[in-house]
């Protein structure tokens, strides 16, 4: 019976979303924007306006810092669009709203072209032109460079990809200063080298889904030997690196017992990911290495916008 | 093919779609004042000091 009215049902319903008629709701258009991802691209950005004490009217700032969100919602949207076969198939995005049916492709499209061009354009009038234009080349970085290109056709996918998810700080630094200087690039450096481990860790444990899609993650092409190994390559050199902003003056003491201790055990749960290579504790552990990479960086940045923004900088060096 | 213009919305498609609109509209609402408030900020406190 069930199949007869499924029989019945379906084909009408796809019908009808071939013709056009919107079934998304509103919650449906705002899970397009990945708000995790927004909320990660936000949190990121303020840190990077914080740092840099900048002299600026704050409603500019913020409307500079929406406009930051709405750009990388928009790269989100365009992202689920473009993936929306792949999202299809895999487990963990199979009820994104476009796989689900109750977005069209089309509607997403547009949805993310206008978000794109809005957030860009009223960026540009609220701060300045670079950082516009950064906010640009981070979607087309993100859409074009990322979703379209790389994802599909290199295990060096989020690797390179990782540049734009690491940009945010660098656009939040040009629109409330005008300029680009070198604690918003490490900041940018810190993410970008955060990305492969924390990516890789969740590919080990989701290969299956990856295989699946046909995506070349790294432990698909290289096997999950070479991936624990480069993962343990790319926590190396994190670590340091996640230390830098003591050694560039901007990081305070607050700062640099958090980035040691969470530095540690990143490389900590890195060296279990290399060594435990089979069965369900190697699972564990990477599952593990993922949630605590996730925490790692959001304390790196949750201290220096304590330490900049409410006054509890203290410096270590000179 | 289903014909759009013979098609009718259920009561909940309706719903959804005057969320939307509703949604919509508020979006629309907001950019105004946002374009509102960018100017003035931009143009600084002199905006209100000028001969009446």
């Amino acid at each position: 019976m069930n199949t007869l009215s499924n029989s019945l049902t379906e084909p009408q319903n796809k019908t009808i979303a071939g013709n056009g008629i919107s079934q998304g709701d509103v919650s449906d258009f705002f899970a397009l924007l990945k708000p995790r991802v927004m909320f990660l691209v936000v949190f990121t950005a303020l840190v990077g306006m914080v740092v840099s004490h900048p002299d600026v009217n704050p409603v500019l700032a913020f409307v500079s810092l929406l406009m930051i969100a709405v750009g990388g919602g928009a790269s989100g949207c365009l992202n689920m669009w473009w993936d929306a076969d792949i999202d299809a198939v895999m487990t963990r995005t199979r009820k994104r709203p476009i796989p689900a049916g109750k977005i069209q492709p089309g509607e997403a499209l547009a949805f993310g072209l206008t978000l794109s061009a809005g957030s860009v354009i009223i960026l540009g009038l609220a701060s300045n032109w670079l950082a516009a234009g950064l906010l640009a080349f981070t979607i087309f970085f993100y859409v074009v460079i990322y979703s379209m290109w790389l994802k599909r056709s290199t295990p060096q996918n989020i690797v390179i990809g990782g540049a734009a998810g690491a940009l945010p700080p660098i656009v939040a630094q040009a629109a409330v200063t005008g300029s680009v200087t070198w604690d918003s690039i490490i900041l940018f450096a810190i993410i970008f080298m955060w990305t492969p481990p924390h990516f890789w860790a969740l590919a080990l444990v989701k290969s299956g889904d990856y295989e699946r899609a046909g995506i070349p993650m790294m432990p698909n092409v290289a096997g999950p030997d070479s991936t624990r190994f480069q993962i343990l390559a790319y926590t190396v050199l994190l670590v340091p690196l996640g230390m830098a902003p003591v050694f560039a003056g901007f990081g305070g003491l607050a700062y640099a017992l958090i980035s040691l201790v969470g530095g540690l055990g990143m490389l900590a749960l890195a060296i279990q990911v290399y060594r435990l290579r089979v069965g369900e504790p190697a699972m564990r552990v990477a599952q593990q290495l993922f949630a605590f990479s996730i925490l790692y960086l959001f304390l790196l940045f949750a201290t220096l916008l304590a330490e900049h923004g409410f006054g509890f900088f203290h410096a270590v060096l000179g | 093919m289903t014909d759009r213009n013979s098609y009718h919305l259920t009561p909940e498609e309706q719903q959804r779609r005057r969320r939307r609109s509703i949604a919509l509209g508020l979006t629309l609402g907001i950019l105004c004042i946002l374009l509102f408030v960018i100017t003035i900020a931009k143009l600084g406190p002199q905006v209100f000091n000028r001969p009446l």
